[in-house]
C-alpha cells in the first residue's frame, strides 16, 4: 500500500535509502546533498538500518571506502554533489572499472568557480564519462523511484555496475512536493538481498582486484566495460516494468511529452522539463505542435531509440543546464550524434539555460517554443549556440 | 601461451586466484646474481627476510640455494648479509661470466 | 477550489515563514491533492528578507520554478511592506495576508490593491506573544491563510500544527501554537 507524503527529493532519498538497509554507507557533507546523509545518518543512530557509516575527510575518501567495501562484498551507498563529486573523479573510474555496483544519489550542483551552491548539472556531466550508469529524475517521485531501481539495475549480474541517480539541488531536494512510498518491505522484496560477485572477503577463494594492466591488455578491458554499458539499456527497460507492477508508475529510458504528432520539440533534463511540459500545454491550446523529449538514462546514451523519437520533426532545441565551454552543451552533443546517421533531419539548435541556479521560468520555454515555430516554418535556423536568460 | 581477448577477460580486471604472482617469473630481468656461499652462512636468514620476492628458499628453517626463476638481481641479501668473520656468504657475480 | 492555488510567503529568517509553508503543503495533501512547499534559498541569516511558496492543485503540478503570479500573498513581517514591492506579479483578485496591528483600510492605501484584490490583516505577532510569549507569527498566520483560501478546515490544520510541532516542541509550546492558529484564523479582519 503506498503511502502519501509531502516531503522533499532529499528526504524521499534518503527514504529510499532507509528502506533498501544498505550493509555500507560512506558519509560525507555537502551542500545541497548533506540534508540527505543528514537524515540517513540519523537512520543508522536510531537503529533503522543495519547500515555500517563510514566517516570520511573527503569524498575522494569516501568514493575510496565505497570502492573497498564493495569489493568487499557489500552492498554500498554514498551521497553527494559538485565539488564532492569532482573530488571523487578518479575514483569513480575506478569504482566502474573494478564494475563494483555502488549506489549514488547525486544532487546536482552547479561547479565553482564563482563558488555556487544552487542547481545545475555541471557536476554530474563532468562525470559523464567516468564509466558509471546516469539516471536522471524530474522530481521527488522520480529521484525515490529511480534510487530504489539503481540497485537493481547496478547490481544486475549482466552489469554489475555503479549508478549515478541525478536529482535538482534545491529545486528537488529541498522542495516539499507530494509524493507516494513503497512500504519497506516492497522495496525490499523488490530489491532482493545482495548478491555477490568477486567478493575479496571470500577466503576460500582469495582473489586481488585493482592489478597493473599495461598495453598488453588495457584495451581488450576498455572494450569490454564498453560491451557492459550495452547491455544496460534492456536491464533498466525490465526493472522499469518490474517497477510498474508494483507501483502503478511507468519509466523508460526517456520520457516523451506530447511528441508523437509534434512538429517541433524540447530535449531537456529533470526539473526543468516539469515548467516545459506546462509551457508545451498552453501552446498547444494555441495549435503549435510542441512536444518534449525529456532523457532518464543519460548514460549509457539511448541513441538510436532517441533519433527514431525525434526524427519526425521539423525543429528540435535541446536545453543544456551545463556548457563545454568553447564547443557545445553536453546533451545537445548527444542528441546531436544521435541524429547524424538520419537522412531526413531535423533543424537542431542549443540553448544554454540556468546555470548556476537561474531559474528556468515559462517565459524562457515560451521564448524557445515561439522561435523553434519560427525556424520550422523558415527551415532555418538563427544561432545554432545561444545562452538563454542571461542579462547582456 | 596466446593473449587473451578481450571476451575472455575476468571482469573487472579482478584476479581471480591467490599466489598467482608465483607464476610470474621474472629472473630473466637480472644483470647481476647472488651465488650463496654455504660456507660463510651462518643462517641467519636475513636474506629470506629482506629479498623482494621469493628467490630465497628455506626448509625447516634453513636457507638452501637461490630460486633464480624470481631473482631480479636487486643485491639487497648480498648487502645484508652479515657473513662469517668478514667473509660474504652472498656475492654478487655477473651474469654471463 | 481553482484548479491551482499558488501562494508567496514574505517574511524574515528565523520568522518560522518556511516552517508555515511546509505546514500547509503537508495539511493540503488530503483528497488527493498535489502539494509543493519551497523556500528561495540564499544565505540563510535571521532577519534576512526572505520568500517562500505554495503551490496546491487538484493536478499534478509539474511547474518548478518560483511562484510569480501568486493567488495569495502572505507577509508574515509588515516592515517588509516598506522594503520591498509584495505586490510584485499579484493578480486582479491576488488575496493579501498581512500581520499587522493596522487596519485593513490602512493596508489597502498603502498596498494601492485594486478593487477585486483582498486585503486581510491580522495581528499576528501579538497572538504569538500572548500565546507562547515569543514573537513567532507563523502559526497565527498559517491561521489567516487558512481562513482565507478555505484550502483546508481548521480543524485539520490544527491536527497538522499539532504533528509538526509535535516533534520539536515541548507541551507548553504546542498547546500555544495551536491556540495561536485558531485565533489566526478567528481574528482576521478584512477591508
Amino acid at each position: 500500500m503506498a503511502k502519501v507524503v509531502a516531503v522533499t527529493g532529499n528526504e524521499a532519498c534518503a527514504n529510499a535509502l532507509r528502506q533498501v538497509n544498505p550493509d555500507v554507507c560512506g558519509i560525507y557533507p555537502i551542500t545541497p546533498q548533506t540534508d540527505m546523509m543528514q537524515r540517513f545518518a540519523s537512520y543508522i543512530a536510531d537503529g533503522k538500518v543495519d547500515t555500517e557509516s563510514i566517516l570520511v575527510e573527503s569524498e575522494h575518501s569516501s568514493m575510496s571506502a565505497c570502492i573497498g567495501a564493495s569489493a568487499a562484498g557489500g552492498r554500498v551507498v554514498t551521497a553527494t554533489s559538485s565539488q564532492g563529486l569532482a573530488l571523487m573523479w578518479e575514483m569513480l573510474h575506478i569504482a566502474s572499472s573494478d564494475r563494483l555496483p555502488i549506489i549514488m544519489p547525486v544532487v546536482n550542483r552547479a561547479l565553482s568557480g564563482p563558488l555556487n551552491i544552487h542547481g545545475d548539472h555541471s557536476d554530474a556531466m563532468g562525470a559523464r564519462d567516468t564509466g558509471w550508469i546516469q539516471i536522471w529524475s524530474e522530481n521527488g517521485q522520480e529521484a525515490y523511484d529511480n534510487t530504489i531501481q539503481a540497485f537493481r539495475i547496478g547490481e544486475h549480474m549482466d552489469i554489475r555496475l555503479p549508478v549515478m541517480v541525478c536529482l535538482d539541488g534545491f529545486i528537488i531536494s529541498h522542495s516539499i512536493e507530494r509524493m507516494e512510498y513503497l512500504e519497506d518491505q516492497e522495496v525490499r522484496d523488490f530489491v532482493g538481498p545482495f548478491k555477490n560477485f568477486l567478493p575479496l572477503l571470500d577466503i576460500d577463494k582469495p582473489k586481488s582486484y585493482g592489478p597493473l594492466i599495461l598495453t598488453d591488455l588495457y584495451h581488450e578491458y576498455k572494450r569490454a566495460q564498453h560491451e557492459v554499458m550495452t547491455k544496460v539499456k534492456d536491464v533498466v527497460l525490465d526493472v522499469a516494468k518490474d517497477f510498474e507492477k508494483l507501483s502503478g508508475r511507468k519509466y523508460g529510458i526517456f520520457e516523451t511529452y506530447r511528441l508523437e504528432d509534434a512538429d517541433i520539440a524540447i530535449v531537456i533534463l529533470n526539473s526543468a522539463a516539469g515548467t516545459t511540459k506546462d509551457v508545451i500545454d498552453e501552446f498547444r491550446d494555441k495549435g503549435i505542435k510542441a512536444g518534449l523529449l525529456k532523457p532518464r538514462l543519460f548514460r549509457p546514451f539511448p541513441f538510436d531509440e532517441i533519433a527514431e523519437a525525434l526524427k519526425h520533426l521539423k525543429a528540435v532545441c535541446v536545453m543544456d543546464r551545463a556548457d563545454s565551454f568553447g564547443s557545445y552543451g553536453p546533451l545537445f552533443m548527444e542528441v546531436a550524434s544521435a541524429l547524424y546517421p538520419l537522412e531526413k533531419k531535423p533543424l537542431l539548435m542549443n540553448k544554454i539555460y540556468g546555470l548556476g541556479g537561474r531559474d528556468y521560468l515559462p517565459s524562457h520555454a515560451a521564448q524557445v517554443i515561439s522561435e523553434l515555430h519560427e525556424s520550422a516554418k523558415s527551415d532555418r535556423i538563427n544561432t545554432r549556440k545561444e545562452y538563454i536568460g542571461v542579462r547582456e | 601461451m596466446k593473449a587473451k581477448g578481450w571476451k575472455d577477460l575476468p571482469p573487472g580486471a579482478v584476479v581471480l586466484e591467490g599466489g598467482s604472482a608465483a607464476r610470474f617469473k621474472t629472473g630473466s630481468w637480472r644483470a647481476f646474481r647472488p651465488v650463496w656461499k654455504e660456507e660463510n652462512c651462518i643462517q641467519c636468514l636475513f636474506c629470506w627476510i629482506y629479498c623482494p620476492d621469493m628467490s630465497v628458499p628455506v626448509n625447516d628453517g634453513k636457507r638452501g640455494e637461490f630460486d633464480y626463476n624470481y631473482c631480479k638481481g636487486c643485491g639487497i641479501c648480498a648487502l645484508e648479509c652479515p657473513g662469517k668473520k668478514g667473509q660474504k656468504a652472498i656475492v654478487m657475480v655477473e651474469e654471463g661470466k | 477550489m481553482a484548479e491551482t492555488v499558488e501562494i508567496r510567503w514574505h517574511g524574515r529568517g528565523g520568522q518560522g515563514t518556511v516552517t508555515a509553508a511546509k505546514v500547509l503543503a503537508d495539511a493540503c495533501l488530503s483528497g488527493g491533492r498535489h502539494v509543493q512547499a519551497f523556500p528561495e534559498y540564499g544565505p540563510e541569516r535571521a532577519g534576512a528578507p526572505l520568500r517562500a511558496y505554495n503551490r496546491v492543485a487538484s493536478k499534478e503540478l509539474r511547474m518548478h520554478c518560483p511562484v510569480l503570479e501568486p493567488d495569495v500573498v502572505t507577509v508574515v513581517d509588515a516592515t517588509l511592506l516598506d522594503s520591498i514591492n509584495v505586490a510584485e506579479g499579484a493578480k486582479e483578485n491576488t488575496a493579501f495576508v498581512i500581520n499587522t496591528s493596522k487596519s485593513p483600510g490602512e493596508v489597502r492605501a498603502k498596498l494601492n490593491a485594486g478593487p477585486k484584490q483582498r486585503v486581510v490583516t491580522v495581528d499576528a505577532t501579538k497572538i504569538a506573544l500572548d500565546c507562547f510569549g515569543r514573537a513567532m507569527p507563523n502559526s497565527p498566520m498559517l491561521g489567516a491563510v487558512c481562513k482565507v483560501t478555505g484550502l483546508i478546515s481548521i480543524d485539520h490544520l490544527l491536527e497538522d500544527v499539532r504533528k509538526s510541532f509535535g516533534k520539536k516542541f515541548s507541551q507548553k509550546i504546542i498547546d500555544g501554537n495551536l491556540e495561536a492558529t485558531k485565533r489566526g484564523y478567528e481574528e482576521v479582519k478584512e477591508g
